[in-house]
């Protein structure tokens, strides 16, 4: 372990005076102390208490990841019942009412309550592993953002276990939604649930900004960052620019459905298009949202199992921009058969079959890897594979859609149905067991097994395409989208029948799933710090990490520096090891910059989201409950905010 | 389209097949720095670009085709969407040959017919997918779409965009047929319904104007005059019944007269509560309703 020789930078960070050598990382402490140190600084509390205090970005993130896969399993049940419901044409086991509150709860989980937190989730995980950092930037943010989103999902199912779950479908049209025709709270439910996941999905991308700009280890560079973080960063801005459309649209329709106001009323001046435009101004780029860090995931395990960098990094990069900048600009796809003018779709079929180019390209990248490597096909890798050739199907499909003349006869029917389902599943969910597979050993200090693994990946790779390959045909035979029931004699009975046996297979495949991570969980085998060999660092501390995630910050030198510089690897020394202390470096060169201390656990973030949570939830009830429900949030933030002098005064220059 | 998406599927495929087949045999420890790769990263986007553009074009044209307006339609007609059903109304300059039917629309063979299109509750999606895309019926907003059907036939349509409880079961049907059994069913349409003939029908009759039939629905020629359901005036002449659920027959009649709501949960027709001598001559007279 050497420290910095080079002009670049100082050897040591420390301040100039010497009094208090022992409590700073360097030459006087060894190695075995300053890990006791560090431990005994950065450890959360044992107990209950330190459960509910934690601010350590991993504790939140293996909550953030395990809670999020709850839902993906609650939801994943109503899809079943769904597939039960339509095996058979005009099938009694599920009526109206509860069917659409399940296809409504099916969408608005997976999409608000799985896809959207998983991914962050892995982010505020691995990002600050991954640039080399003791904590996220605004650690007791992070702590909030899971416990307003965990609070959100539970009302939401709740409601849905009292039967006033919402049945207007994820996008809840005005003015099916609206108060006209919504009557009762199920509308309300769904409203509040945005705003509660919309808050928890901002202040991570706060968070992940705030730590990829300012607290990459020194030397990592623009250029030195690897994709992963990358496609995190560009997804952080993208939910920055999203989701306060949803959440201002969605604001409005519970100002209209509790205080009468008018903004989707055409009756009293207001526009039922509005709510669709805000509300694909959100859709279209959450999309993107799941499928941004899904190529992080990708880039990760390619790069690692090809034993190679990703060919063409520059193009990655300005390819994930792209994609981030694009993703916006397609909204209006969605709205096609409302009967905007034509010149102005024509703009959005344009930008639609543009978008097509950054993810073409990075395929491209992607197979040149594998072709330039010598990939080593593990239960990660096969995964990426199952990705190529669903995804690029689905990608395919989008472009059909872009067209206007197809759009308009496939649009809102199953077709489009296997369209989304072979994006998402291919495009997020199949990166995702992938990126499960590859992390699993750095997060729990187990590994899966490779042989459950590789059924788990052919089971699910078969069944998906037996399910979701025949809803392509339905939707061309005229198949409409969430319809409840469908008639015999219209010749969609056999195809939804060969869908619904498909759909057990994925049932299966998710179920061994299950098996490996308790059976390996089970095991006493230890995983290694490295067990693929892989080139980032994440993989150059302990699995799992300590708490404190580094002994010393390493300084890096290249986009690989577990293979560039292996055990050369050279660190910064100088943070503190007796008070919480967070090295901030320049955002474009990754210079040393400032020693920052990071914040202790703290009670007053789940305070601040039971308060908040109370507000929410009572405004649905009675616009009264937003005064009175202030007081406590006022409350419960000041608590948080209350400054602490001493640390205050300890922000020194390096 | 389907050649152009599907070659480059092909193209990945073989691409990925082949560094897979690649990467079996690969010996050296030496990773290979082939500079091919920029060139063929270059040909591939070019390539991707190329199809794209074409794509849109062709889109483009397409759509410019499909939208263009007919000058003099043959047939002006305008589609109300209704939780859970169509209310079509035949335009026409002159008021005598002005009327409304419900969810099934008759349009003569190879003749031009301007649909306008309006929603008064929620947003509805036109679809008859063998004539013409979908058109969603947007309250506040009307729109219009050009129809232009060129052999003779039923078709199927259905509601595309999710309107609430009954989405799935609000279809309707448009026969196109030769002008000369147009116009006889035209001709047919604008009479009022017939004076029951007999006592069972009579009966049938009473029946329907002493219950709660008359708040929702107009049968020309009676005082019923209610607009908030299907026109009924020549309900037997119907394939099907309530939006495509069933077909029209006496059997399946009843059965829906007497219980709506097990065959369409949650529309907006009530159960009435009628006992089996009251809608066996309903039944009888809206039979009559040719």
């Amino acid at each position: 372990m050497s420290t910095i020789a080079s002009g670049i930078l100082p050897p040591d960070v420390r301040p100039a005076e010497r009094e208090r050598e022992a409590t700073y990382d360097g030459e006087s402490l060894d190695e075995v102390s300053t890990a006791q140190q560090l431990e005994k600084t950065w450890a959360t509390p044992r107990g209950l208490w330190g459960w509910l205090t934690t601010v350590d970005h991993k504790q939140v993130g293996r909550r953030y990841i395990v809670t999020a896969f709850v839902f993906f399993l609650l939801a994943g049940v109503l899809a079943v019942l769904m597939r039960l419901q339509l095996i058979k044409a005009d099938n009694g086991f599920i009526g109206p009412d509860l069917y659409n509150q399940i296809f409504t709860m099916h969408g608005s989980t997976m999409m608000f309550l799985f896809a959207v937190p998983v991914m962050e989730a892995m982010a505020v995980y691995l990002v600050p592993l991954m640039v080399g950092t003791r904590a996220i930037a605004f650690p007791r943010l992070n702590a909030f953002s899971y416990w307003i989103y965990l609070f959100g999902g539970i009302m939401l199912w709740t409601a849905f276990a009292f039967d006033i779950g919402p049945d207007t479908g994820w996008f809840a049209y005005v003015p099916l939604s609206g108060p006209a025709y919504a009557s009762g709270k199920r509308v309300d439910f769904w409203a509040q649930m945005i705003t509660f996941t919309e808050v928890a999905a901002l202040a991570i991308a706060v968070e992940i900004i705030g730590t990829v700009l300012k607290l990459r280890a020194p030397g990592m560079t623009l250029n030195r960052i690897p994709l992963f973080v990358w496609s995190m960063f560009v997804m952080a801005l993208m939910v920055m620019v999203a989701m306060p459309a949803v959440m201002l649209s969605s604001t409005c329709l519970i100002m209209d459905r509790l205080v009468g106001t008018h903004f989707f009323n055409p009756a009293e001046g207001g526009d039922a298009l509005l709510w669709q435009h805000l509300f694909w101004f959100f859709g279209h780029p959450e999309v993107y949202i799941i499928f941004i860090p899904a190529l992080g995931f990708i880039s990760a395990i390619v790069e690692t199992f090809s034993k190679r960098p990703v060919f063409g990094y520059p193009y990655m990069v300005l390819a994930l921009i792209a994609t981030g900048f694009f993703g916006f600009g397609l909204w209006v796809h969605h709205m096609f058969a409302t009967g905007l003018p034509h010149l102005g779709s024509s703009f959005f079929t344009a930008a639609s079959m543009a978008i097509a180019i950054p993810s073409g390209l990075q395929i491209f990248c992607w197979i040149a890897t594998l072709w330039s490597g010598k990939p080593v096909f593990h239960t990660p890798l096969l995964f990426v594979v199952g990705f190529f050739v669903i995804f690029v199907l689905g990608g395919l499909t989008g472009v059909m859609l872009a067209s206007i003349p197809m759009d308009l006869q496939v649009h809102d029917t199953y077709f489009v149905v296997a369209h989304f389902h072979y994006v998402l599943i291919g495009g997020g969910v199949f990166p995702l067991f992938g990126a499960f597979y590859y992390w699993f050993p750095k997060i729990t200090g187990k590994r899966l097994s490779e042989t459950l693994g590789k059924w788990n990946f052919w089971i699910f790779f078969v069944s998906f395409n037996i399910t979701f390959f025949p809803m392509h045909i339905l939707g061309l035979a005229g198949m409409p989208r969430r319809v409840y029931t469908y008639q015999a004699g219209l010749g969609w009975d056999g195809l939804n029948l060969l869908a619904t046996i498909g759909g057990m297979g994925i049932v299966i495949s998710v179920l061994l799933f299950i098996v490996n991570v308790v059976s390996s969980l089970r095991s006493a085998a230890r995983a290694p710090s490295n067990p693929w060999s892989a080139a980032t660092l994440e993989w150059a501390t302990s699995s799992p990490p300590p708490s404190y995630n580094f002994a010393h910050i390493p300084f890096v030198t290249s986009a690989q520096p577990l293979w560039d510089q292996g055990e050369q690897l050279m660190y910064v020394r100088g943070l503190r090891v007796d008070k919480r202390e967070i090295l901030l470096t320049t955002p474009l060169d990754a210079r040393p910059d400032l020693r920052e201390p990071s914040p202790d656990p703290s009670i007053w973030p789940l305070l601040s989201a039971l308060a908040v949570t109370a507000l929410f939830i009572g405004s649905i009830f009675n616009p009264w409950a937003v005064v009175i429900g202030a007081l406590p949030v006022a409350i419960a933030l000041t608590g948080w905010f209350w400054p602490k002098r001493n640390e205050a005064m300890e922000v020194e220059s390096a | 389209m389907l050649g152009v998406c599907g070659f480059m599927y092909a193209l990945v495929l073989i691409f990925l097949i082949i560094a897979v087949i690649r990467a079996r045999r690969a010996t050296g420890p030496e990773m290979s720095r082939d500079h091919g790769l920029s060139k063929t990263l270059g040909l591939w986007v070019a390539l991707i670009v190329v199809g794209l553009m074409g794509l849109t074009a062709t889109s483009y044209l397409i759509d410019r085709q499909i939208a263009q307006a007919a000058n003099n339609p043959d047939v002006k007609l305008q589609i109300t969407a209704h939780q859970w059903w169509w209310d079509v109304e035949y335009l026409d300059a002159d008021p005598s040959q002005h009327f409304h039917t419900a969810n099934e629309i008759h349009v003569p063979v190879n003749s031009s017919v301007h649909v306008t299109l309006m929603a008064d509750d929620v947003i509805h999606s036109f679809w008859v997918p063998s004539l013409h895309g979908k058109r969603d019926l947007i309250p506040g907003r009307p729109g219009s779409i050009d129809l232009r059907p060129e052999r003779v036939g039923v078709y199927r349509g259905q509601c595309a965009e999710f309107c609430g409880a009954q989405h799935a079961k609000m279809a309707l049907e448009i026969v196109v047929e030769d002008a000369a059994t147009f116009a006889a069913w035209k001709t047919k349409q604008l009479e009022t319904a017939p004076q029951p003939r007999d006592e069972h029908a009579a009966r049938g009759l009473d029946v329907f104007m002493s219950s709660a039939c008359t708040l929702c629905h107009n049968i020309a020629g009676t005082s019923a005059s209610a607009t908030l359901g299907p026109d009924l005036t020549h309900l037997a002449s119907r394939r099907m019944l309530a939006a495509g659920a069933l077909p029209n027959d006496r059997t399946h009649l009843i059965q829906w007269l007497s219980d709506p709501q097990s065959i369409k949960p949650g529309n907006h027709m009530p159960s009435l509560g009628l006992t089996a001598d009251a809608l066996d001559p309903l039944a009888s007279y809206l039979e009559t309703l040719r």
